[in-house]
């Protein structure tokens, strides 16, 4: 950075340097000059403009290289510190502004720290030197040519801040415009079913005029400001021909000395326009560097504990031991943060390593929220879900969900290819491996027919996945991270009965190897668990084995009935 | 953005052009005062050396105060005038552009009303906003920072080659010997920096793209355990965008100070060869002096001519999208927005409510010939109703989709009043009939607003009327501002069956002749399932009904029943005549009953094997 700003300092004061040869050409042309000396003064100008450009390359290699990797070192680092927030945080604060925090704010604090700080050097250096010439020509006209020239700065910044404001206000109807356009989009068979359009173009003929309306209150601002930059700064050059002429004309100052401060003058004009940009880049700059160190600064709540207060943490196992894993929850009544209500009140049961507990139930019923808490997407209270009979909370959290592969009911696929996205959680896996996974989790032949197999990138040029392939893809994604416990969330609602048949098939063999958590709404697919709970209104209603539970003919006796009639149906 | 990153298109196509010129007509006027605006305004400019000059012979070197301050005068009023110039250029160029985007933007915003249903079956939404939004945006720029600046540059630049052949020809021949050195320089530059440029704008987007997709499914990432390997992932796309600004930025640090390097060429040209003329030719030291001036005005038009030659580019492309939707043949019956709004229909009231409709041997596909409907024939008399059952996925909604005209059958004819279907006026149809769809889609704004669905015809009055109707006024009251509440996008604070009273309350505002209940209240708890039951009743009366249901409990009182299965009408008649039948029907009505049974509650909720 210092060796920035000297080589600021040195292509200016070089380039200051040219308006003197001019100021001795011109009046040694006045004077009477031989064609050697003019060619040596064209030289040396030529030789300074070298010089001045070999600084001034060297100024933005040195500021705006050193503003990148500084832009580059924060963004990495805030990535890395997103990633450690928890889900509570990230339903508390919107994408799209994180987002922006990411893009918009970061960018702002990279002019700031780049052009921000070259242009204030330049601009402090080039005033302070082409002041001192122009006083050394002559103080009374450096007096009257510099008189407008703080209007130049001062409306750079007045109008910087308003048009900035304007173009905000530009940018929130352009928002409004483009909500509007979504929603019509998205409830395009409402609009045309209680024939809306006309209605709906009308208000949108609104939203359109006020963005025209915004747009043109920018356009005022914005076409105000050039022409009164060049007006100040024009008015400058002026004092300098009307009053400086009046000096030359007394013999007070040179016709050379006249030109040179024509040029000194026409080079403090950036200087002063740069002044009041900079002054709006550092406003901007600062308060978004305020909002990035706001987040940089949110700890997160659901993180490993402090070692110290720890001393039952069972160290840090990067690889999974083999099928070892037991799960108890124990008086658990959870309410998410925010609720009023608990999700779950009084939930207790055991999960033996190595076996499969079931949950049935309707929607809302919790099943999915007990799931939710062994590996602590929302955090349960202290001392109600233990693995290996250690409370969750007690765990080093990197450890604790290692130890767990999820396949959640609603999958979330990447845009990398069909094999990175089956390996997300284990991507050190074999080729063949993912194979083997997908083969298991009846994708294979799905796969197989894709245009590149298991190279075709996801959400690329039209390739989407089914609902059905998308929650084969998270059970292949499961089953191929080696982790003890298997935690299947309604994870074959979007499959047919024989392709959820066969799929079971392959999923019994892993179940046995593994501790597991199901939950289903299909009586076919969770019969052959070693418990199943019935969940109404977060508590547990039945619990039991399946002939068990059918004998005390209950909820889940009922629906084991209607879902033998169903196949019935669709068979006929 | 990677849509943007393919523009290697041409910066003109005549087409387009002539395309994009036709919106420009209605301001033919404006637009010609602002090229005679820009040509005044170039004018000026250059009047700035010749000033500078003149004050220097015949100012200062014949000692003329009085010559000094009459050229001041001028100088100032040039000042004054170029002002003025400035301000109203923009003004007038600023405001055609922005006038025409607006219309261009009305122009597609109704275009996408009038696409068939089946276009936004195989149409990202993105894509299309898109269209609307970012597209004209593009030529928006193109008209704010491109085409008027151009015309004002390439004036400037004729402007002061006349200028200076007007001071001295020779002089600015040998001044001109550079021209060739910085078109070489320039172009070799702008050709580069675009392409860093864009690989610089790939690269932000790729980043951001990461970014986001990370930020929305942080919590797989975190299950998953893939922070680290992300972290690193990230790093790798956002060294691959700091390098590629690093060597933007290596191009810049060359091509500025080079161009300086030029010019000064060009600057020790004029003093070697113009100071020997002084000389000894006698031309003036002014007149160097002006040719100093003009000779650095004139570089900085030249680096900017290329740079808005990329905005051509980029605003060719994104008006080639906008014409290719807006050239996209409309739906036949889409909205006529060229034609009046066809008259509500009659109320007379009486018997005469209702309409008929005739399914007659229909066949349908939404894809090639994947049957969706297989030779479906049946009728609905005026004031009768009708149920459609069957299980998932045997056709029943597309049946609605088909009466809306949504889509068009490929064989056989339905008939409406004994009119076929493509007879009618489509928005006369679909405001004789209402529709109540499984998930509601409400819009952000108040409640009223939603209930009128914006139409001017309907008062606050009658809107209220159908919600305390329909039995929706007790939680609309406990919303915050109660009718004048706000609803936040697609009614995200209302419970399901909330925003099913208030879709009903639409509906019976309507009024319609036809009521189509698309399975209504499937997705309703049990503690609003009353209220609706109410509210449905209340909705049925004096009119047509087709209800398509999954959950029996809601047909009990229709008049007649179609089965539908695979696409294919299996039975029809009254519940008591397919009960007796013991076919298809009688299995669905034990297997929606059977949950009944556990505990004794006879009002218990239905159980469908969906709900538990």
């Amino acid at each position: 950075m210092l060796w920035g700003i000297l080589c600021v300092a040195a292509a200016n004061l070089i380039s200051l340097a040219q308006p003197q040869v001019l100021r001795y050409a011109v009046d040694d042309l006045y004077t009477g000059v031989t064609a050697e000396k003019l060619g040596r003064y064209a030289m040396m100008l030529f030789g300074i403009a070298i010089a001045a450009g070999l600084f001034k390359y060297a100024m933005r290699q040195f500021i705006i290289a050193i503003s990148r990797r500084l832009e580059y070192e924060l963004r990495n680092e805030l990535f890395e510190h997103l990633q450690t927030l928890d889900a509570p945080w990230f339903q508390s604060h919107r994408t799209g502004e994180t987002m922006s925090i990411a893009t918009n704010d970061l960018s702002a604090v990279r002019m700031m720290l780049g052009p921000g700080v070259m242009y204030t050097v330049n601009t402090i250096i080039v005033s302070a030197v082409s002041i001192g010439f122009m006083v050394s020509i002559s103080p009374r006209l450096t007096f009257y040519s510099l008189l407008p020239l703080p209007l130049v700065s001062l409306s750079v910044w007045w109008f910087g801040d308003r048009i900035h404001k304007r173009f905000e206000g530009v940018q929130a109807r352009f928002a409004r415009l483009s909500a509007h356009v979504q929603e019509n989009l998205a409830g395009m068979r409402v609009v045309r079913a209680f024939t809306s359009e006309r209605r709906q173009a009308e208000r949108f003929g609104e939203h359109n005029r006020d963005y025209l309306q915004q747009n043109l209150d920018l356009i005022r601002a914005s076409g105000v400001f050039q022409p009164s930059l060049a007006f100040f700064s024009g008015l400058g050059a002026l004092l300098v021909v009307w009053v400086g002429g009046r000096e030359a004309v007394k013999g007070h100052i040179t016709i050379g000395q006249f030109v040179a401060f024509t040029v000194y003058l026409g080079m403090l004009n950036w200087p002063m326009v740069a002044l009041g940009w900079v002054i709006n880049i550092f406003q901007r700059g600062l308060a978004s560097y305020g909002r990035i160190h706001a987040i940089l600064m949110t700890a997160p709540s659901i993180a490993s504990p402090e070692p110290a207060a720890t001393p039952r943490t069972p160290g840090a196992p990067e690889a999974p031991v083999a099928a070892e894993a037991a799960i108890t929850f124990r008086n658990l009544t959870f309410t998410y943060p925010g609720a009023n209500e608990p999700a779950l009140h009084d939930v207790s049961f055991t999960v033996p390593a190595g076996k499969t507990v079931a949950l049935v139930g309707r929607t809302g019923s919790g099943k999915s929220t007990v799931l939710s808490l062994l590996p602590r997407v929302f955090d349960p209270p202290p001392g109600t879900v233990f693995l290996d009979g250690i409370d969750v909370r007690e765990w080093d959290l990197g450890a604790l969900r290692a130890r767990i592969a999820p396949a959640p009911q609603e999958t979330f696929l990447f845009s990398a290819t069909v094999a990175e996205n089956i390996a997300y959680g284990a991507y050190d896996a074999a080729p063949e491996a993912v194979q083997a996974a997908s083969r298991l989790a009846n994708l294979d032949g799905d796969v197989q027919g894709f245009p590149a197999g298991y190279e075709t990138r996801v959400g690329e040029r039209g390739i989407t996945l089914s609902g059905g392939q998308r929650q084969r893809a998270a059970i292949a994604r499961a089953v191929l991270r080696e982790a003890p416990v298997l935690l299947l969330d309604d994870c074959l609602s979007a499959v047919d009965t024989q392709t959820e048949e066969a799929i079971l098939q392959g999923l019994r063999g892993e179940m046995r190897r593994r501790t597991c958590l199901l939950v289903s709404h299909r009586v076919s697919a969770v019969r052959e668990a070693d418990e199943i709970l019935v969940f109404d209104r977060g508590r547990i209603a039945e619990r039991g084995r399946h002939d068990e539970l059918l004998a005390l003919d209950g909820r889940y006796a009922a629906l084991h009935r209607a879902q033998q009639l169903e196949e019935e149906i669709e068979a006929s | 953005m990677t849509e943007h990153e393919e523009d290697t298109a041409r910066a003109y196509d005549h087409q387009l052009v002539r395309r994009l010129a036709a919106y420009l007509a209605p301001y033919k006027w404006q637009v010609a005062l602002a090229v005679f605006v820009t040509l005044l305004q170039a004018a000026v400019q250059l009047m700035f050396p010749w000033l500078t000059k003149e004050a220097i012979d015949l100012g200062i070197r014949h000692k003329d105060l009085y010559a000094l301050d009459r050229i001041a005068l001028l100088y100032l009023a040039s000042l004054l005038a170029a002002f003025g110039l400035g301000y109203a250029q923009s003004q007038i160029m600023q405001g055609v552009a922005q006038r025409v985007m607006r219309d261009l933007r009305t122009t597609l915003f109704r275009k996408l009303q009038e696409l068939p249903a089946s276009y936004y079956d195989k149409t990202p939404v993105g894509r299309l906003m898109t269209r609307v939004t970012n597209d004209v945006d593009v030529l928006n720029e193109m008209f704010t920072s491109g085409v008027d600046a151009l015309f004002g540059d390439i004036f400037m630049l004729i402007g002061i080659i006349v200028a200076m052949a007007n001071l001295n020809v020779e002089l600015l021949a040998v001044t001109f010997s550079v021209l060739p050195l910085i078109f070489l320089v320039t172009m070799t530059f702008r050709i580069r920096v675009r392409k860093v440029f864009r690989d610089v704008r790939s690269k932000l987007a790729r980043l951001n793209a990461f970014l986001n997709e990370n930020l929305t499914g942080m919590t797989t990432v975190q299950l998953l355990g893939r922070e680290r390997r992300n972290a690193g992932e990230f790093d790798a796309i956002n060294a691959e965008h700091r390098d590629a600004n690093l060597l933007a930025n290596t191009y810049h640090a060359v091509f500025f100070p080079l161009l300086e390097v030029v010019s000064a060429i060009a600057l020790s040209l004029i003093v070697w060869y113009g100071g020997r003329q002084v000389m000894w030719t006698g031309i003036t030291l002014g007149t160097l002096v002006a040719f100093i001036q003009y000779t650095q005005r004139f570089f900085r038009p030249i680096s900017d001519l290329s740079e808005k030659y990329g905005i051509l580019q980029q605003a060719m492309a994104s008006s080639e999208r906008i014409f290719e939707l807006l050239d996209t043949p409309v739906d036949p019956a889409a909205v006529r927005f060229d034609q009046p709004a066809p008259s509500p229909p009659a109320r007379d009231g009486g018997a005469e409510r209702g309409l008929r409709i005739e399914f007659d041997h229909v066949w349908f596909a939404y894809l090639g010939e994947h049957w969706v409907l297989k030779d479906v024939s049946f009728t609905l008399e005026r004031g009768e109703k009708l149920a459609l059952v069957g299980a998932t996925g045997s056709g029943k909604s597309t049946i609605a989709s088909l009466l809306l005209r949504f889509y068009t059958p490929q064989k056989g004819e339905i008939r409406v009043d004994g009119r076929p279907l493509a007879d009618w006026n489509a928005e006369d149809l679909r405001q004789r009939i209402g529709l109540v769809l499984q998930d509601v889609f409400l819009f952000s704004g108040p409640v009223e607003a939603n209930l009128r669905m914006d139409d001017p015809r309907l008062s606050r009055e009658q809107v209220v009327a159908a919600a305390h109707e329909v039995h929706a006024d007790e939680f609309i009251s406990r919303i915050p501002g109660g009718y004048d509440g706000e609803l936040r996008e697609r009614g995200a604070s209302l419970s399901a069956g909330e925003k099913q009273l208030l879709s009903f309350a639409r509906t019976l505002a309507r009024d319609p002749d036809l009521l189509i209940l698309d399975e209504a209240t499937s997705s309703v708890d049990t503690h609003t399932e009353q209220l609706i039951q109410a509210g449905l009743h209340r909705l049925m009366r004096d009119r047509s009904s087709l209800v398509i249901a999954h959950r029996l409990s809601t047909i009990q009182d229709v008049d007649r029943i179609v089965v539908l299965h695979h696409g294919e009408v299996r039975e029809m008649g009254t519940h008591a005549e397919l009960m007796a039948l013991e076919g298809l029907y009688s299995r669905l009505w034990q297997l929606q009953y059977l949950g009944g049974r556990q505990g004794a509650r006879h009002t218990a909720p239905v159980v469908t094997p969906t709900d538990l």
